[in-house]
């Protein structure tokens, strides 16, 4: 059959959507949406993070590079101090 | 008369009270420990109890471990940037433990009491590797 539209090539001027259709299409976008949310909240979840040892490490680390600048500093704070030292 | 005897007995108290912060020198009580290895040098930077331990005894070593905790929190605060006094309690225990005598007690990196030698000290793998200065 012939479209009564004048440009044929082109899509409608007037979608299914503008006239009241609109809600089911909604749905539809929606759906894979939170399929994706649904599937990063499992994979959230399965993470366990192993934290204990990391923490301890970091700490040895920034206390020798401490140690080492505060050193000039605690020697002549004892040499200034010998009466409790 | 009495106003001369008055006024030396000023100037003596004056000069007490001025020679007394200057005077760098460890308590009798103190330095008799020390030599006979009843309290020693820990690795955290403060004095322990090794051995005895009677309440005079503690009250020494308590009275020396509050003013050097007064003294790290405010040199820890006055480092650029600033660190935490365990930090730099623990640095000054390094140095402490690095310029005990030989005869002197420390805590090793074991956390068991040693007698210095000669020899250099056990210390944490953490401390400056710099040796003590000749005591004076």
């Amino acid at each position: 059959m012939m479209s009564p539209e004048l440009t044929r090539a082109r899509g409608l001027a007037t979608l299914p959507v503008m006239m009241g259709k609109a809600r089911n299409l909604r749905w539809a976008r929606a759906l894979p949406l939170a399929a994706l949310g649904v599937t990063m909240l499992t994979g959230c979840i399965s993470v366990t993070a192993p934290d204990k040892p990391i923490v301890i490490e970091l700490n040895v680390n920034i206390r020798q590079e401490v140690i080492y600048r505060l050193a000039a500093d605690a020697e002549s704070t004892i040499d200034e101090n010998e009466d409790i030292f | 008369m009495n106003r001369v005897s008055k006024l030396i007995a000023a100037a003596g108290l004056a000069g007490l009270l001025v020679s007394a912060p200057a005077f760098a020198e460890r308590d009798p009580a103190y330095e008799a420990a020390r030599a006979a290895g009843q309290v020693g040098e820990k690795m955290d930077g403060y004095l322990g109890v090794v051995s005895g331990g009677g309440s005079a005894l503690q009250a020494i070593v308590s009275d020396v471990n509050i003013k050097r905790r007064a003294l790290y929190s405010q040199r820890a605060l006055a480092a650029i940037p600033p660190v935490t006094l365990e930090e730099y309690a623990l640095t000054a225990g390094c140095i402490a433990i690095a310029r005990t005598q030989p005869g002197e007690k420390y805590q090793a990196p074991d956390g068991s009491w040693q007698t210095r030698t000669s020899a250099p000290p056990l210390r944490d793998s953490r401390c400056p590797a710099r040796e003590a200065r000749i005591a004076q």
